[in-house]
């Protein structure tokens, strides 16, 4: 399917956050995923499917003040 | 002596709070956030590169959220909307951590804080169960508001962020300092450890900086310079100055000189 990730259109082999973490080579990073701007906690990644055309913020802490 | 920092009821032995943006390499970071003693340090919250290296090294590897109070700030932010987005993104990011700093500008020439957006931006994330350190301008009034609508501490800017102008108005501090009952940070305009100093001599409850420290020559030896400045100033502020004089009052007993 095809999905917005940060701006970027991306083509998911798999079908569920986790698939797109792991695809990202992100697994086991401390991130904040939203889709179509609703949050989805952690602990429903592995269960969370994306559908075609969702849109996908992926976040994480930098420097900053 | 026991003299703590008290935000949100959580106690902190220092009273300087410290940025991580703008430092050579995490490595520098983290040895001038240890340097600095403070036990607050602010990160900001972005899209994470999509296609980078996997083992891209980690702001929160360097900076432990187990050993500091991770303070997640909406810098970047220009309206209540993303600001109040952007907390959220935080607290899932830190497994509910809800102290957040709401930080909405104005504009990008001079990062001014602007003030509706910040008043709701708030209003939302307090009523959502955030902990609202929230920078603001130095007025008094507005800094009343903040700390009535129910804010964790009111961090007035010094100067403009970044600027390193020091405090411009320390009248206004002051008037803001009479009437709070909430800890007041001074945030942004630091330059020097002097201008940390005097803000904690005036009775601010501390100061958080960052580009005081990161664009310093040595930011490591300047981390050390503010932890001092800090600690003097909130000293000096406890002993109470002796008041300024026109003129001249001798040290030495005038009588008794020899002839």
């Amino acid at each position: 399917m095809k999905l917005t990730v940060n701006g970027d259109t991306l083509q998911l082999d798999g079908t569920t956050i986790a698939d797109l973490v792991s695809q990202l080579e992100l697994t086991g990073r401390r991130l904040a995923v939203e889709v179509n701007r609703e949050i989805i906690p952690k602990s429903e990644h592995g269960g969370y499917r994306l559908h075609d055309g969702d849109v996908v913020e992926i976040v994480h802490a930098i420097g900053g003040g | 002596m026991s003299d703590l920092l008290t935000i949100a009821g959580n106690t902190y032995s220092s009273r300087l709070l410290i940025g991580t943006g703008k430092y050579k390499d995490f490595d520098e970071t983290r040895e001038a956030i240890e340097t600095s003693g403070a036990e607050i340090v602010t990160v900001a919250i972005r899209r994470t590169n999509i296609g980078q290296n996997a083992d891209e090294p980690n702001l929160l590897d360097f900076i432990s959220p187990d050993r500091y109070t991770i303070l997640p700030n909406t810098a970047g932010c220009f309206s209540a909307e993303d600001a109040v987005r952007c907390c959220k993104l935080a607290r899932e990011l830190l497994d509910g951590h809800d102290l957040v700093k709401l930080e909405v500008l104005g504009d990008q020439k001079t990062l001014y804080p602007n003030i509706t957006h910040t008043l709701k931006a708030a209003r939302e994330l307090i009523d959502d169960g955030f902990k609202v350190m929230v920078y603001t301008n130095d007025d008094p009034i507005v800094a009343k508001e903040l700390e009535d609508m129910g804010c964790v501490a009111v961090m007035p800017l010094g100067s403009l962020i970044g600027s390193g102008l020091g405090i411009l108005n320390p009248h206004n501090i002051r008037l803001i300092l009479e009437e709070a009952s909430v800890p007041i940070i001074v945030d942004a305009g630091v330059g020097t450890a002097s201008d940390a100093s005097l803000a904690m001599e005036m009775g601010c409850d501390g100061v958080l900086l960052n580009s005081a420290v990161a664009h310093a020559n040595k930011p490591v030896l300047m981390a050390s310079a503010m932890k001092k400045a800090i600690e003097a100033g909130r000293e000096a502020f406890l002993a109470g100055r002796m008041p300024r004089k026109a003129y001249a009052t001798a040290s030495s007993p005038l009588d008794g000189i020899s002839r």
